[in-house]
């Protein structure tokens, strides 16, 4: 019984990594994340992220901040905050997020400052789109690893 | 870290079996690892770890300057008591830049030997160049995979390096000017169409003359089995696989 609910569960995971996979929302990153996860170091996919998601917000509240002020001009200052911003993305294989900053970069370099904010807004869902899909993924891992009894490092699909 | 008066145990200097150095940590490769970014820092951490090496990860090029013991107060080089094997480090720092920290440690005496991987997220030619004219020993585009990883220690452990002669008495400069076009087919280790991710200032596969050519070779191609093989503690290092 407890072990169809945890296969059960790795077949969800499978599914729903599948999906971002296709997506195009992670890259090959992710999984060489993954195969660094093991015994000795069991939740570090979910460390890390956990990190990217904890700088990730303190970035976009500066480039919303920045994007807010009436007089803003510092385009430099955005540049730098979407460099980190991609350089960590790429990081963790959150490939659809970088790939908008990239655009984000590009109206930055030309000053156009609506482009900005589209892009801003953008990367704001792909954010919260991103940041559901793995805590769904990471749930689903706790609960399986629960059923299964033991601890497994997480499934490459 | 420290371990007996600045004397700098090599590892060709064990004999089968006997380990002179007093702890295990003279075994590993020790790593120095430079980058701003905290996600970045424990994904490289990690990968160094996973390959078997002990790993230093600093923030700053002014940390890893004062880490080494190169910062500007103290105006001596010392030894390299730490032993530091490879300092890897991120090109886009606020503050001191990676180039800049690698022309610091091209500029010492006794750290001038360790090797200096670059590592940026920026796949910019010019910038390629610049760091490996400056003594560069490699430079990594991002996100760094294992592979990336597994080929820099073949590349820079004390092993391979002590007692290659005639490979220190190559210019580096002349190594390093030359084009890198030459060295970008057999690079990449993936399948992917997707251009190398780490670029070395190997010779390329034009005929140059056979006197140093001996481990670069393993460079330009694939296999992702480390060179020196015949020792016993290399053999020991060959852990995980990916």
């Amino acid at each position: 019984m407890l072990g169809l609910a945890a296969d059960r569960l790795r077949a969800d995971m499978n599914r729903l990594l599948a999906f971002l996979f296709h997506q195009g929302i992670l890259d090959e990153q992710f999984l060489q994340l993954q195969q660094l996860q093991d015994e000795s170091s069991p939740n570090f996919v979910s460390e890390v992220v956990n990190i990217y998601f904890h700088e990730s917000e303190k970035l976009l509240r500066s480039l919303r901040s920045l994007l807010m002020d009436r007089e803003f001009s510092d385009y430099n200052k955005m540049g730098i905050h979407l460099n980190q911003f991609m350089g960590s993305s790429s990081s963790i294989g959150a490939n659809r997020i970088r790939n908008v900053c990239v655009a984000f970069r590009a109206a930055s370099e030309q000053n156009n400052r609506a482009g900005c904010l589209r892009a801003l807004e953008l990367l704001e869902h792909e954010y919260c789109f991103l940041k559901n899909k793995l805590h769904e993924l990471f749930q689903i891992e706790q609960q399986r690893v629960l059923a299964a009894g033991v601890r497994y490092p997480m499934q490459n699909i | 870290m420290a371990m007996n008066g600045g004397v700098t145990w090599r590892r060709t200097e064990k004999i089968d079996g006997f380990n002179f150095s007093p702890t295990d940590t003279a075994e590993e490769v020790h790593v120095l690892a430079v980058d701003d970014s905290l996600v970045d820092r424990k994904v490289i951490e990690r990968l160094l770890r996973i390959s078997s090496c002990k790993v230093t990860a600093v923030d700053s090029g002014i940390r890893a300057l004062q880490f080494l013991g190169l910062d500007e107060e103290k105006n001596n080089d010392g030894f390299n008591d730490l032993k530091v094997d490879l300092i890897i480090t991120d090109y886009c720092m606020p503050g001191m830049t990676g180039y800049e920290l690698l022309k610091k440690v091209k500029e010492s005496s006794v750290f001038r030997e360790i090797p200096v991987v670059i590592m940026s997220s920026e796949n910019v030619l010019a910038r390629i160049d610049r760091c490996l004219e400056e003594g560069a020993e490699a430079f990594i585009v991002k996100p760094v995979k294992l592979s990336d990883v597994k080929r820099i220690k073949d590349y820079t452990t004390r092993e391979f390096r002590a007692g290659e002669g005639e490979e220190k008495e190559r210019s580096r400069k002349g190594i390093n000017k030359r084009k890198l076009r030459d060295s970008f087919d057999d690079l990449s280790p993936s399948p992917s169409p997707s251009p190398p991710s780490i670029l070395f200032p190997s010779p390329s596969p034009s005929p140059t003359p056979p006197q140093s050519q001996s481990p670069s070779p393993s460079l330009a191609s694939a296999p992702s089995s480390p060179s020196p093989l015949d020792s016993p503690t290399r053999r020991l290092k060959m852990t995980i696989s990916e």
